[in-house]
């Protein structure tokens, strides 16, 4: 065996790769519950790389066909509802796992010098992620995968000058059509998994050079134990962190199983109900609700008024919404990096953040008229949907998060941070 | 931190309670059967192909799926295939859509997956929800799904009901009728101060009780929920089996990571 070994190392850097990345890579020993959502978002892409791969057997990408082919799967391939279902959860489970993961960045200050790349890369895993998702959901051709699709491709359509030409040229037809459902696939399939995984390959890369944040915010590089050369506060990944992961993913794996065996449609959020109707181009649902891990930023969408006769403000606040993320690490001016140490201002204004966030999210998914209309005794507001213009208010919220970051971040009164890492 | 925690908890919490809140004056009649009767969907799949697989095809079914149900696959050839003689045939109806169009005003919708589309309780309150009704052209109309072009085809079993509509002039009085009325009742808001509430009352009596006409569409429920996803029983059984394999592997996932940090201060 160790001959072996001898003799690849000769060729390739198998042991040395070991080392450097797994057995060798010291992470602080500090690391709570939400550091398991990075290891868990490798399990989960892993898992629907998988799935997917078995159901591209059975699927087939062709508008008169592809409904029945999935309803072929849940019914006359073997495993293939567990196939189907494991897929489908995995991309809900996938956004939830994901959120959590950036929900700890903003946590800990994981974004903050030297993670500028580090983060900014694992933005653009977040958009890669979203295409994916997108591209995904068409594919099942139910009504809520052909109406989601049209009102997502007319988004580009909304571009000053060039925005008819641009939806075209995205659906390759002027409506979604079976020239759509197989360029989606191809997408789906190939396209953006290739650019996912190598995105994930340089965060991991990014990450094991600068070395992982921890819930103080404390870099564990600056007290080297003189005699090993290693941080004192660190152990090695493996196999400390591989065998606390493990633990991990069970819990993970437990609640995952629930959904996928006992409520694999989450009452219409993982699989909404319209979505069994096959895909109609000439029937207009009456409610049309994208699936629950995009309904923040569709609630923006609809929030933004139409201005000069164009409703390309809201498909920009959208796309705004998501590029704020990019500039984190330089919007962020505080001296400390982790909650533990911030001071109440920072806070209160994450807390603002994630509650517009969750409610943006609730009124995605509902009807604007979900609340009723003021009374037309209210001054400026009469009659205007309530919903609309909370949507409004925690719209212009979650962008002042951002806006006002340096401000806020620079003023905090925060704490004195350990040299250390705390217990 | 902790209180972070209890925050984001609470939100949630919140969250799911408004969208379970959500109300549309409607109140169906809960469907009275369950998924492991399997006497109750042996006869849901003879009312289904004898009363339903006229128009309504279910063309993701396979007969020889129905064994599910207990059913040998010599019955199924005797009593429940009409269209075909080959077993495993999905069940596909002769009518073609254009004349489906032409003579019903819409084509009857493939009843494979419906259930999974409209809950079983909505299907069982739209089969008992039908009414005489002279204004529209088939003569007949439904409480959950008003104008429907489908006729009562099942009249000769259930009779003949009628709509009786009582009027209500505040909302609170509307609602507290709407539960009273223990079975299918739809509240519907005039303006601010009326509102009228539509319930069903019987006629001309069918051939069957009104009790056996409601045990007949409540086992035909039962069937296009069964139809609807066939594995559910199986996914539910081995769903109960991984997760006490994974309840067993997370001791040992967990005593393993215990060891391994015993060191770790």
């Amino acid at each position: 065996m160790q001959k072996l070994l001898n003799w690849i190392d000769d060729r390739f850097p198998l042991t040395a790769l070991w080392k450097s990345q797994v057995s060798e890579y010291y992470a602080p020993k500090n690391f709570n519950f939400w550091y398991f959502f990075g290891s868990l978002a490798l399990v989960v892409l892993v898992m629907q790389i998988l799935t997917g791969i078995f159901l591209t057997m059975s699927y087939k990408p062709d508008a008169s066909k592809a409904f029945e082919s999935v309803e072929y799967i849940m019914r006359d391939v073997a495993g293939g509802w567990f196939i189907r279902y494991a897929h489908s959860t995995g991309a809900s489970a996938f956004f939830i796992v994901v959120y959590l993961h950036m929900f700890r960045a903003l946590l800990y200050g994981s974004y903050r010098r030297p993670r500028e790349l580090l983060w900014i890369v694992g933005c653009f895993i977040y958009l890669a992620l979203m295409a994916e998702a997108f591209f995904g959901y068409l594919l099942p051709w139910g009504q809520m995968s052909y109406w989601g699709a049209q009102v997502i491709v007319n988004l580009f359509s909304t571009v000053p000058i060039i925005g008819d030409d641009l939806g075209i040229w995205i659906r390759g037809d002027y409506t979604i059509s079976d020239v759509t459902l197989n360029r989606f696939f191809a997408f789906h399939v190939i396209a953006v998994p290739l650019v996912l995984l190598i995105l994930v390959v340089v965060h991991l890369m990014a990450l094991h050079e600068v070395g992982s944040n921890n819930p103080d915010g404390v870099e564990i590089k600056d007290t080297m134990n003189p005699v090993t050369g290693h941080p004192v506060d660190g152990i090695p990944f493996h196999p400390y962190y591989t065998v606390k992961d493990l633990v991990g993913v069970v819990v993970f794996l437990i609640f995952f199983s629930i959904v996928v065996f006992f409520w694999p449609d989450v009452g219409g959020y993982f699989l909404e109900y319209n979505n069994f109707i096959p895909a109609n181009p000439l029937q207009t649902p009456e409610h049309i609700a994208p699936v629950w891990y995009f309904t923040p930023y569709y609630a923006m969408l609809r929030a933004v008024p139409s201005f000069l006769n164009s409703q390309f403000w809201g498909v920009l606040v959208m796309g705004a919404a998501v590029v704020m993320l990019f500039f984190l690490p330089w919007l962020d001016r505080s001296k400390v990096r982790s909650i533990r140490y911030r001071g109440s201002l920072y806070k209160g204004w994450l807390a603002a953040f994630v509650i517009s966030f969750l409610i943006l999210g609730y009124l995605g998914v509902v009807p604007v008229t979900v609340w009723g209309q003021f009374s037309e005794k209210v001054p400026v507001l009469g009659t205007a949907d309530r919903a609309t213009v909370v949507a409004r208010v925690l719209t212009v919220v979650y962008f002042l998060f951002f806006i006002l970051m340096p401000w806020y971040t620079a003023r905090d009164r925060t704490k004195p941070v350990p040299a250390r890492i705390t217990a | 931190m902790n209180r972070i925690a209890a925050l984001l908890g609470s939100i949630v919490l919140l969250a799911t309670l408004t969208v379970s809140a959500e109300e549309s004056g409607m109140r169906l009649a809960p469907a009275p059967a369950h998924r492991l009767d399997m006497e109750s969907l042996q006869r849901g799949a003879r009312n289904f192909v004898n009363y339903c697989l006229t128009c309504h095809s279910a063309q993701h079914m396979r007969y020889n799926r129905l064994t599910d149900l207990g059913i040998g696959e010599l019955e199924i050839r005797d009593n429940l295939m009409f269209a075909t003689d080959k077993i495993g045939a999905t069940m596909t109806v002769a009518m073609p859509k254009p004349d489906a169009v032409a003579w019903l005003g819409s084509a009857p919708p493939d009843l494979s997956v419906e259930a999974r589309v409209r809950g079983r309780d909505w299907l069982y309150s739209y089969l008992i929800g039908f009414y005489r009704d002279d204004k529209t052209v088939t003569g007949w109309n439904n409480l959950v799904f008003h104008n429907v072009s489908m006729p009562h085809v099942l009249w000769e079993l259930s009779g003949i009901q009628r709509l009786v509509e009582t009027e209500y002039e505040d909302e609170e009085k509307a609602e507290a009728a709407v539960i009273a009325a223990k079975g299918l009742a739809l509240a519907e808001r005039i303006n601010d101060h009326k509102f009228v509430v539509k319930t069903l009352a019987q006629d001309t009596p069918g051939t069957m009780p009104p009790v056996e006409y409601k045990a007949f569409v409540a086992d035909l429920t039962n069937f296009l929920d069964y139809m609807a996803e066939p594995v559910r029983n199986e996914r539910i059984n081995i769903g109960i089996g991984v997760l006490i394999y994974l309840g067993l592997l997370f001791i040992f996932a967990y005593a393993l990571k215990q060891a391994y940090w015993k060191d770790v201060h």
